[in-house]
């Protein structure tokens, strides 16, 4: 017996589900091959000088010098120099970008909120070499002119560019977590008498922790990747930074100079320094799985 | 001494002059933006005594509820006219909500503990109100336990997660919460309307306790309920109080053909 029209036509159907299903697998591998190849190609790279070479990877996590003509590599006063910045701007924009997302979700009118909310979430468009040129432009002079400096670009400029730069990462995901708890709470605490400020921070806050902590630990990665604007306001100093006002470089900043001419084992360092950066970014990601899984039981 | 203005002018309720007026709602209005929810209410309600509200969906007893502690305040748009005077004081007009909300404590409809050990949401209140010292905090979790009825079902699980008890525990301590405050008046928005019916006993059992200590409002659509543990029932249809009377009047011989409909089950 052959196969009736309707079944014909059936089995076409199951033949184009079957398709399409092998087809957005496809698309869903795109990325994952990309970051196995980015991930292998970097490590690849930023091993070598290690494995085959001899260097010491202790003397390149905390050796203080990094003088490529003199074959030392050390990124010891990047990491620092990262990790101050990292957590400097988080002291300054965390503050900030959750007192105004408590604003925006629970203490603005309407129509403020209406305007504020957008212009928060327009921070985060703009491309960072603008907020890299806007820095350089208005807060190195001003630090260099006020604070008597010889020369503007320090950590503290770095500091307040990735702290606004954090602002909208910080403002949307932790208002999103502010509003996503239940009115009930609120009404809880509000009938006992409590004032609404104390509400906000003895109950609405502690009920957003997760996601208010996946907010820190997002902009801390954006923090700690950015480039571009770095680039132009750290001053590029290879030394550990002793005071707020020090010349820095990052470990970001090390790669974007350096990259565009190095070769060998000096090119290698500089995917070693990848390799550096990379792990402070997987830490994070962790936590960040870790504090989400706490979140959603 | 004041007496009760009801619609019903029922002199049993005149006669009875040894209760005090607690709290005194006078020509109550209140609008939603446009749409009025609440129109003309006036009523006493009387010192340690549980009045019910009752009524229909929609009808504003849950609003009305809401306006003794100025819950409704927290809602955009929110207008009243009228005046509700608790112990000679209108609490409209001195603005101080949050020695109103010291006073009028409120249970919620759904259980609503904060995401907190049991010991921490009772003592959030008086915590927030500047109580510091442990000995009194634990004096006063405990006193506030038990007078909600659950301290032994509770006791040895204090610094556990307040959301891993049952429903019907949950509301208690809710109770409990409330009582932590050491309120005059407590207000209930059916109050266990999402709990089973044994938890719901317990918690009928636990008003009738209460109420010699407190003055109780206690919303609810469940009437059986409301002749069970109330001194006093307001019948709320369409935002106006029909009838309002001692609990036995109204169940018994109702004076408005609209009451005896609903509470015979006719409509609502």
């Amino acid at each position: 017996m052959s196969d009736s029209p309707i079944e014909k036509s059936n089995k076409r159907k199951y033949f184009l589900e079957k398709l399409s299903g092998r087809f957005f697998l496809f698309c869903a591998l795109i990325s994952v091959i990309s970051l196995a190849l980015i991930i292998g190609f970097v490590f690849f790279k930023g091993l070598t000088p290690f494995v085959a070479d001899g260097y010491s990877f202790v003397d390149f996590i905390f050796g203080n010098d990094w003088v490529p003509s003199e074959d030392k590599f050390g990124v010891f006063p990047m990491i620092v120099a990262s990790l101050y910045a990292t957590i400097g701007s988080l002291i300054i924009g965390v503050p900030i970008g959750l007192f105004t997302a408590v604003f925006l979700a629970e203490i603005a009118p309407k129509p403020i909120a209406k305007i504020l909310s957008p212009s928060v979430q327009l921070l985060a468009g703009i491309p960072s070499v603008l907020f890299g040129v806007f820095g350089l432009a208005v807060i190195v002079p001003f630090l260099q002119n006020n604070l008597g400096l010889p020369k503007g670009q320090s950590l503290i400029a770095v500091i307040i560019v990735l702290a606004i730069m954090m602002l909208p990462t910080i403002v949307t995901v932790s208002e999103t977590a502010i509003r996503a708890v239940p009115k009930s709470y609120r009404e809880g605490s509000l009938a006992l008498g409590v004032s609404e400020i104390g509400t906000i921070f003895k109950v609405v806050i502690p009920a957003a922790k997760s996601g208010i902590m996946a907010a820190i630990v997002l902009s801390m990665g954006r923090a700690i990747g950015e480039t571009m604007a770095v680039i132009l306001v750290a001053g590029n100093s290879l030394i550990i930074p002793t005071s707020l006002t020090d010349s820095v470089r990052p470990l970001t900043t090390n790669i974007a100079l350096e990259m565009g001419y190095a070769a060998g084992t000096h090119q290698e360092m500089l995917f070693a320094t990848g390799i550096v950066l990379f792990s402070f970014i997987l830490i994070l990601n962790f936590v960040l799985a870790k504090i989400s899984a706490k979140g959603g039981q | 001494m004041k007496t009760a203005i009801n619609l019903s002018n029922d002199s049993s309720v005149q006669a009875e002059t040894n209760k005090n007026v607690k709290i005194s709602v006078n020509n109550f209005n209140l609008f939603y933006g446009e749409k009025q929810a609440l129109y003309d209410v006036s009523l006493d309600i009387y010192e340690k005594e549980v009045t019910a509200l009752i009524g229909p969906s929609g009808c504003g007893k849950s609003t009305f509820l809401r306006s003794i502690n100025r819950m409704n305040d927290l809602i955009d748009n929110v207008k009243i006219s009228g005046d509700i005077i608790i112990d000679n004081e209108n609490i409209y007009r001195t603005n101080d909500v949050i020695k109103l909300r010291t006073k009028v404590g409120m249970v919620f409809q759904k259980p609503n503990l904060f995401p907190m050990s049991i010991y921490d949401n009772v003592a959030y209140g008086p915590r927030m109100h500047g109580i510091k010292n442990k000995q009194e905090l634990n004096q006063i979790v405990e006193e506030s336990l038990r007078g909600a009825a659950i301290w032994d079902e509770v006791k040895d699980r204090l610094k556990t997660s307040a959301l891993g008890l049952s429903g019907g525990q949950q509301q208690r301590v809710c109770i409990a919460r409330a009582i932590a405050m050491k309120p005059e008046v407590i207000l209930m928005d059916e109050p266990t309307s999402a709990l089973d019916p044994i938890s719901t006993l317990k918690v009928e059992e636990l008003v009738g306790k209460m109420k010699k200590d407190y003055t109780i409002v206690i919303v609810t659509h469940n009437m059986q309920q409301a002749a069970r543990v109330s001194d006093r029932t307001a019948f709320f249809l369409n935002g106006e109080v029909v009838e309002y009377d001692k609990t036995d009047t109204i169940f018994s011989v109702p004076k408005d053909k609209r009451t005896e409909d609903y509470i015979t089950g006719r409509f609502g």
